[in-house]
C-alpha cells in the first residue's frame, strides 16, 4: 500500500500544526467559534449531541495494520475505547475532547494518518473498491489512481470553498462495490479499442434529499489525463454550482438543470483550456505509485484447497469469504454487524485483533466497506480456519455478510445533531428478529436493509434493497419504507412505499415485507430486489398496508 | 413548560446545564429559567466559551428534569444503545 | 502557501516588509495588504458591466457571479481587477482569479470583503496579490499562514512546483 515519502509527510505535519495554531487561536477567544468551526470542520472535527465527534480519513478505504493499531490507541485515550466505521469507509469516534485534540492529531501523524477534508465543503476521502487488487474481476487495482486523486485533491487551492461537499469514488471492475453512480465523480477504468487504460466518468450521482444516479460524462478519458479532467469538472462545478440553497448545492443539482448534454459541454470546453497547463503528473509519478500497490509477494505452493469439516466455519466461508485472483488465497470479510450490536462499531480490544491478524496472516493491510465491515484482502486458505478462529473469538465472525442482519446504518439521533430519528435502535430490533437463525437468513439471501436518521442519507436508504428514513414527526420519531434501491451497477433508487411508522410499526412493516417476498419469490435464488422489480411496488404495498 | 438551559464546553464538548450559578454536567443539577433566559443566553454567545447555548423545555419528574423533545433527552441521557455509557445516576431508559 | 524563499522568488513579492508592517490603521477603509512592489491603483474601481459598456477604466471590480473571462480581451488594460467576497464561504473568487492568471494577466488582484486569515494561502495560490478584508487580519498570522506550507500537491497559478515534479526533476 501507500507509504509517505518526506514531501507527503511534510504536508501532514504542516496541516496539522496549522490547525494546532487555529485551535489555540480559538482556546484564547482570538476567534469566534463562528469563524472556528469551518476550520474544525475542515479537520473532520464536529459537535455532536454528546461531544466532539472526530471523522479520521480513511484513504479509499486502506489501512495498515500499524494504523488500525494506532486507531483502538486513540479510541483508548481519547475516546471511550470504541469508534465507529462509516458508509464513506473512514472512522468515527464519539467522545472527543477539543483541548486534546492536538496531542491526537500527533498520534495520527505518526501513522500517516489525520482528519483532513472529511467535512466541509471541499473534495472529501477518495472511496475505492474494498476488494481492490485482490478481486479477480478487476482490470487493474484502482487505488493508485485514488491516491493521485488524494493528493491532488488535498489543500486544493481553488477548490476548497465549493458550494457544497464532492465525493470521488474509483473502481476497476464491473461489479460495483463503491457505488459510483451515487457519488459526485464516479470512474470505472477501463481499456479502449487500442487496449490503452482510461475512465468512464460518471458524473451527478448522489443521495440525501434529492437522489440521482449519476450519468456518463466521458466514456474514455485516458488514465494521463484524469486528473485536468477531473479539475475542468470541478471548476465547472465551483462556478456554476448553486449557492442560494443548500439543499440544491450539489453538482447533481447543476447536472440536472443544465442537461447532460450542456453540462458535458461546458465541462469539455474547460478541459481544452486546462489540459495544456501540464496539470497531470508525469507518467513517472504514476509508476512510483502504482509500484507501491504492487501484488503482494504470494506463497505459489500454497494449496488450493479448505477443509470445511466444522460447519460453523463452513457458514463463515460460504457467506463471507469470496474468491481471491491469485488461487490459494482468499478475501476475507469480517462482520461488524453481530448480535445486538451496533453496526459499524469496534472496540479497540476488536481493532487490535484485526490488527494482530493482518500482520500474521493477510500482508498487514486492512480495508474498510462501505457496508461498515472490515476486509482481510489476502489470506491464505491454508490460515483461514484459525483467522476465523480468532475472530470468532473476539466476536467478529458473524456469517452474515450481505444477509437481512448485515445493515447500513448511520449514528442516529443517538449521536448526530441533524439527525430526526435514532436509526441504530431500529436496525436493531429488525437484526433481533433474524440473528439467532443463520439458516432463515441464508435462506432469504442478499437483502440490503439501509437506515437513515435524516434526509442526507448518510445510512443510504436510498440504495437499499429496503430503506428506512427516521423523520420528525411532530416532535415523535417516525420512519419512512423505501423500496427497490441498489448501490451496485444496477443502481437504482428506492421508492417511498406508502405512509410511514413509528418505532414498532417500522420493524413488523419489514416482517411482513420479507414474508411476502418469501411467498412470491420463483425460486430460493431470486432476491428480494429481484422480485420486487420483476412485480413491482404494488403487491408489496398490499402485503404491508392491505 | 419549565425552560432550562444548556450547552456544551468549548474545551471538552461536555453536555452542560446550568444551576443557577455555574454549569453542571448532570440535568439533575439544572434550574428552570425565567425570563432572564434570552439575555443570559445572549451574554453566553458573546463570551465564546460554550457552545450553541440553548434554552429547551424540561417537565420536572420524579427522575429529575425529563426534556420535551426526544433529541434533548438523549443529549440528557444517552446515547440509548450505549446504557453503560450514560449518566451514572439516570436511567438511558428514560430516553 | 509555499515557504518563504520559494514565493518569493517565484513571483517576486516581498513577504518580508508584509510581516514586518505596522498594525493595520483602524478606520472604516480595509486595510489593504498588498504583495506587489509597483504603486497600489487608487483610481476608481468599475463594476463589470459598466467596464464592458465603456471601458475607459483601468480597474474593475468583479462580483461572485460575474463571468472573469469575459474581461480577457481588455486585460492588457486593466491594472486591477478587485474580486469581492461577499461570504466568505463563497469560493467563485478563486476560481475567477485563477482563470484571469490562466489568460495571463499579470496586474493586481484584489481579494476584498469577508476574506479571513486562513484562507490567504489559497488565494495566493491562485494568484491574488493583494487582499482588502473587512475585519483587520492579524499580520502576525498571515506571516505565519504563509510561511506554513513547504510543499504543494497540485500545480496552481502561483508557479510552484508540485510534489509530482520535485519527486521527478
Amino acid at each position: 500500500m501507500y507509504r509517505y515519502d518526506q514531501y507527503d509527510q511534510a504536508i501532514v505535519d504542516a496541516r496539522v500544526a496549522e490547525f494546532k495554531e487555529q485551535v489555540g487561536r480559538r482556546l484564547r477567544n482570538e476567534i469566534t467559534e463562528d469563524e472556528f468551526k469551518p476550520l474544525r470542520l475542515m479537520n473532520g472535527l464536529y459537535l455532536q449531541l454528546h461531544a466532539y465527534m472526530l471523522r479520521v480519513a480513511v484513504p479509499y478505504g486502506t489501512l495498515s495494520g500499524v494504523q488500525m493499531r494506532m486507531l483502538a490507541h486513540i479510541a483508548r485515550k481519547y475516546d471511550r475505547d470504541y469508534g465507529h466505521f462509516t458508509t464513506r469507509q473512514n472512522i468515527q469516534y464519539n467522545w472527543i475532547k477539543l483541548e486534546q485534540f492536538s496531542d491526537l492529531l500527533d498520534d495520527l501523524s505518526k501513522v500517516e494518518m489525520h482528519a483532513f477534508q472529511t467535512s466541509g465543503n471541499c473534495i472529501r476521502n477518495i472511496s475505492s473498491d474494498q476488494f481492490a487488487g485482490a478481486a479477480a474481476d478487476e482490470l487493474a487495482d484502482p487505488r493508485p489512481y485514488a491516491e493521485l486523486l488524494r493528493q491532488w485533491s488535498t489543500l486544493h487551492p481553488e477548490f476548497s470553498f465549493l458550494p457544497r461537499k464532492f465525493k470521488i469514488a474509483v473502481i476497476a471492475s464491473e461489479t460495483d462495490r463503491a457505488a459510483i453512480q451515487l457519488h459526485d465523480i464516479g470512474l470505472q477504468l477501463r481499456k479502449d479499442e487500442s487496449g490503452a487504460l482510461g475512465f468512464r466518468v460518471y458524473v451527478g450521482g448522489g443521495m440525501g434529499r434529492t437522489p440521482i444516479i449519476g450519468q456518463v460524462v466521458r466514456e474514455f478519458i485516458p488514465v494521463g489525463q484524469f486528473m485536468s479532467y477531473s479539475e475542468a469538472i470541478l471548476r465547472v462545478y465551483n462556478r456554476y454550482g448553486r449557492r442560494d440553497n443548500i439543499y440544491k448545492a450539489r453538482i447533481k443539482i447543476l447536472v440536472n438543470e443544465l442537461g447532460i448534454v450542456e453540462f458535458t459541454r461546458q465541462v469539455e470546453a474547460e478541459w481544452a483550456l486546462l489540459e495544456p497547463l501540464g496539470l497531470d503528473a508525469p507518467k513517472a509519478e504514476y509508476d512510483r505509485i502504482i509500484a507501491q500497490f504492487a501484488e503482494p509477494t504470494y506463497d505459489l505452493a500454497a494449496p488450493d484447497t479448505l477443509d470445511l469439516s466444522d460447519p460453523d466455519f463452513a457458514a463463515w466461508v460460504s457467506q463471507n469469504v469470496h474468491a481471491h485472483k491469485q488461487p490459494g488465497y482468499a478475501i476475507a470479510t469480517i462482520s461488524l454487524k453481530p448480535k445486538a450490536g451496533i453496526p459499524g462499531d469496534a472496540s479497540s480490544a476488536q481493532m487490535d485483533v484485526i490488527a494482530d491478524l493482518a500482520k500474521k496472516y493477510a500482508q498487514d493491510e486492512i480495508r474498510v466497506t462501505h457496508s461498515q465491515n472490515l476486509v482481510l484482502a489476502h489470506v491464505r486458505k491454508a490460515d483461514l480456519y484459525a483467522v476465523w478462529q480468532a475472530l470468532d473469538a473476539a466476536d467478529l465472525a458473524t456469517p452474515n455478510l450481505d444477509l437481512v442482519t448485515d445493515i447500513i446504518v448511520c449514528p442516529g439521533m443517538d449521536y448526530c445533531t441533524l439527525a430526526n430519528a435514532r436509526s441504530i435502535p431500529i436496525a436493531q430490533k429488525i437484526a433481533a428478529k433474524f440473528e439467532n437463525d443463520i439458516e432463515q437468513q441464508r435462506d432469504l439471501g442478499e437483502l440490503k436493509i439501509k437506515v437513515s436518521g435524516c434526509i442526507n442519507g448518510c445510512g443510504h436508504h436510498h440504495a437499499g434493497h429496503i430503506g428506512i428514513l427516521g423523520v420528525d414527526k411532530k416532535g415523535e420519531e417516525a420512519y419512512q419504507l423505501l423500496l427497490g434501491g441498489s448501490g451496485a451497477e444496477d443502481a437504482s433508487l428506492a421508492k417511498i412505499l406508502g405512509p410511514g411508522f413509528d418505532a414498532e410499526g417500522i420493524v413488523g412493516a419489514v416482517d411482513k415485507l420479507i414474508a411476502f417476498y418469501r411467498s412470491a419469490r420463483t425460486n430460493p435464488s431470486e432476491r428480494f430486489l429481484d422480485t420486487y422489480r420483476r412485480l413491482g411496488a404494488a403487491p408489496f404495498k398490499e402485503a404491508v398496508y392491505g | 413548560m419549565p425552560r432550562i438551559l444548556t450547552g456544551n464546553r468549548l474545551e471538552t464538548g461536555d453536555v452542560l446545564y446550568w444551576n443557577g450559578s455555574d454549569w453542571s454536567l448532570s440535568i439533575r443539577d439544572a434550574v428552570a429559567i425565567g425570563d432572564e433566559g434570552e439575555e443570559l443566553v445572549a451574554r453566553l454567545t458573546a463570551e465564546e466559551r460554550i457552545n450553541d447555548p440553548v434554552l429547551i423545555e424540561a417537565e420536572p419528574s420524579s427522575q429529575g428534569w425529563r426534556p420535551r423533545t426526544t433529541r434533548e433527552r438523549v443529549r440528557a441521557f444517552g446515547p440509548s444503545v450505549r446504557a453503560d455509557l450514560g449518566r451514572p445516576d439516570i436511567s438511558v431508559e428514560s430516553i | 502557501m509555499g515557504n518563504h524563499d520559494r514565493v518569493a522568488s517565484a513571483d517576486g513579492q516581498d513577504q518580508v516588509a508584509v510581516g514586518n508592517a505596522a498594525a493595520p490603521p483602524l478606520d472604516d477603509t480595509p486595510a489593504l495588504l498588498r504583495f506587489r512592489s509597483d504603486a497600489p491603483d487608487d483610481g476608481p474601481l468599475s463594476p463589470l458591466a459598466d467596464f464592458l459598456a465603456d471601458g475607459n477604466a483601468a480597474a474593475v471590480r468583479l462580483d461572485p457571479a460575474d463571468d472573469a473571462r469575459s474581461l480577457i480581451p481588455h486585460l492588457g488594460r486593466l491594472r486591477l481587477i478587485e474580486v469581492a467576497f461577499p461570504k466568505f464561504r463563497d469560493g467563485r473568487g478563486y476560481s475567477a482569479a485563477r482563470m484571469l492568471r490562466e489568460a495571463g494577466f499579470t496586474g493586481e488582484i484584489r481579494a476584498a470583503g469577508d476574506v479571513l486569515v486562513d484562507q490567504i494561502g489559497f488565494m495566493r495560490r491562485v494568484g491574488f496579490d493583494s487582499f482588502a478584508p473587512a475585519k483587520p487580519l492579524d499580520l502576525s498570522v498571515v506571516k505565519l499562514t504563509l510561511e506554513r506550507y513547504p510543499y504543494v500537491y497540485q500545480k496552481a497559478a502561483d508557479g510552484l512546483q508540485p510534489v509530482w515534479a520535485l519527486r521527478h526533476g
